[in-house]
């Protein structure tokens, strides 16, 4: 992300707000109120000695208003951002070297996810202390998520069930 | 690869079709001709959940062609209670045996234990979920009894929680069957299945009385509502005996309609139509042995 795109914004106090970075990973156009989960998507807790940035409800051209998450001196993978989507099906990811946007990108959802959601079935083999990892295929459009031990489908309220 | 059987999701049509094939041959073995075809193998069978039909059939399948058969035991007395997991206790049993059957309380327990496994999984049913087994006999009692092909089959009674008609509704999309799903509302199939059907291009109405399609099919496949699955007893009581079938409803059916039910019944069909030409069941528990006996044996690799 460069400064030029944030003026585009027409935001105030773009100093603090989207200050550039020199290296690392700008996830853009979230959804708005989408930050923190996409942090907890990603496994990024309070634990992590990573710099990360967080703006809520930045106002957008586009989308009316987004959040952005920096996470400075990480390049993410294709693979971890991909599941961003599932909460913010429009974010742009931009990997940073040296103050550059040197790779820019569309998330978009991978065909399995292992370990992000919990099966909401009760009854599952995945929601019990065998050792087993949760897996589920995803159809795109529209999205839903089907376990692959019990074929429950989750359909709705896919971040209340992020691990 | 190993072979596992889990779910009828894993099996195409053609290998179905192969598979209720190689149970023709099967049959003259079930029926008492003597077979070693298994002979020096062990089967291992690990019911976590109570079974009669299942455990036995697969027992006496097993045993029809010479092979061996060990058990769990009664669960509470097993290394279960000492708090082992699934995941072990199937890592050591693999160690002993050539194939294990698994039923398990846990929907996705198989397909777990297929992760975990050296030798081949036969699931006999995983709590709510698949039953490959009891749907691959189902086809081939249709395929003896009556036919695959231009198939009209109404499924009767509790389209919810069973199972069964789970894994035979989704067998019989993939031969374009024409299904009626009769249950109470309450009891209506789920919608995710219904869609999955629709997916793959099958006929599907629903109704409440089996009266409004009596005459007009060739398959009455009658299922038990299983007091066990309900989480509210009252929600049970509202809906228990609510289908009967009787000699006086079968008056208005077709020459060539067959009754097919996967046992045991309680009250659903009346004891006299057992002697109706109609009532298929019993044979229908025999052919999970030729069934069983074609998958032991393509399990362990010698067919």
């Amino acid at each position: 992300m460069n400064k030029k795109k944030n003026n585009s914004d027409g935001s105030m106090n773009k100093e603090l707000r989207v200050r550039p970075i020199r290296h690392g990973t700008v996830i853009d156009h979230i959804t708005a109120g989408q930050a923190l989960n996409v942090l907890k998507i990603l496994g990024i807790s309070g634990t992590t000695t990573a710099v990360v940035s967080v703006a809520m409800n930045v106002p957008s051209k586009v989308m009316g208003s987004k959040d952005i998450v920096k996470i400075e001196d990480r390049e993410l993978e294709q693979e971890e951002v991909d599941r961003v989507s599932l909460i913010a099906p429009n974010a742009t990811i931009n990997i940073i070297r040296d103050f550059e946007v040197i790779e820019k990108y569309r998330v978009d959802l991978p065909e399995h996810l292992e370990g992000v959601m919990k099966c909401d079935n009760p009854n599952c083999i995945s929601n019990t202390s065998e050792p087993v990892i949760s897996k589920f295929t995803v159809n795109k459009k529209p999205v839903e998520l089907r376990c692959i031990y019990c074929d429950h489908v989750i359909s709705e309220g896919i971040t209340e069930h992020l691990i | 690869m190993l072979r596992h059987i889990i779910s009828m999701k894993d099996f195409s049509r053609d290998e179905i079709d192969i598979i209720l094939k190689n149970t023709m041959d099967f049959e003259p073995r079930a029926r008492g001709q003597l077979s070693s075809l298994l002979s020096g193998k062990v089967l291992a069978t690990l019911f976590y959940e109570p079974s009669t039909r299942t455990r036995l059939s697969f027992e006496t399948a097993m045993k029809r062609l010479g092979g061996e058969v060990i058990d769990l035991g009664p669960v509470e007395k097993s290394s279960v209670v000492k708090g082992e997991t699934l995941a072990d206790t199937i890592r050591v049993i693999g160690n002993y045996a050539d194939a294990i059957v698994l039923r398990h309380p846990r929907e996705g327990a198989a397909r777990m234990a297929a992760e975990y496994s050296n030798v081949p999984i036969i699931n006999a049913g995983d709590g709510a979920g698949h039953h490959p087994t009891q749907t691959l006999l189902d086809l081939y009692t249709i395929m003896r009894e009556s036919s695959l092909s231009n198939l009209k089959i109404a499924l009767v009674g509790d389209l919810k929680y069973g199972r069964t008609v789970h894994s035979l509704a989704y067998a019989l999309s993939m031969y374009h069957a024409d299904m009626t799903l009769i249950s109470p509302k309450q009891l209506q199939m789920p919608d995710v299945i219904k869609k999955d059907l629709k997916k793959q291009g099958a006929s599907v109405s629903e109704t409440t009385t089996i009266e409004d399609v009596i005459g007009d099919i060739d398959v009455l496949y009658v299922t038990r509502i299983q007091k066990e699955r309900f989480p509210d007893p009252a929600e049970y009581q509202k809906v228990a005996g609510i289908y009967r079938v009787t000699e006086e409803l079968l008056k208005k059916a077709r020459d060539n309609l067959i009754i097919m039910h996967p046992l045991p019944r309680v009250d659903e069909i009346d004891a006299a139509v057992d002697k109706t030409k109609y009532a298929r069941y019993f044979e229908q528990s025999f052919y999970g042995v030729p069934i069983r006996m074609t998958l032991l044996a393509m399990a362990m690799g010698v067919v």
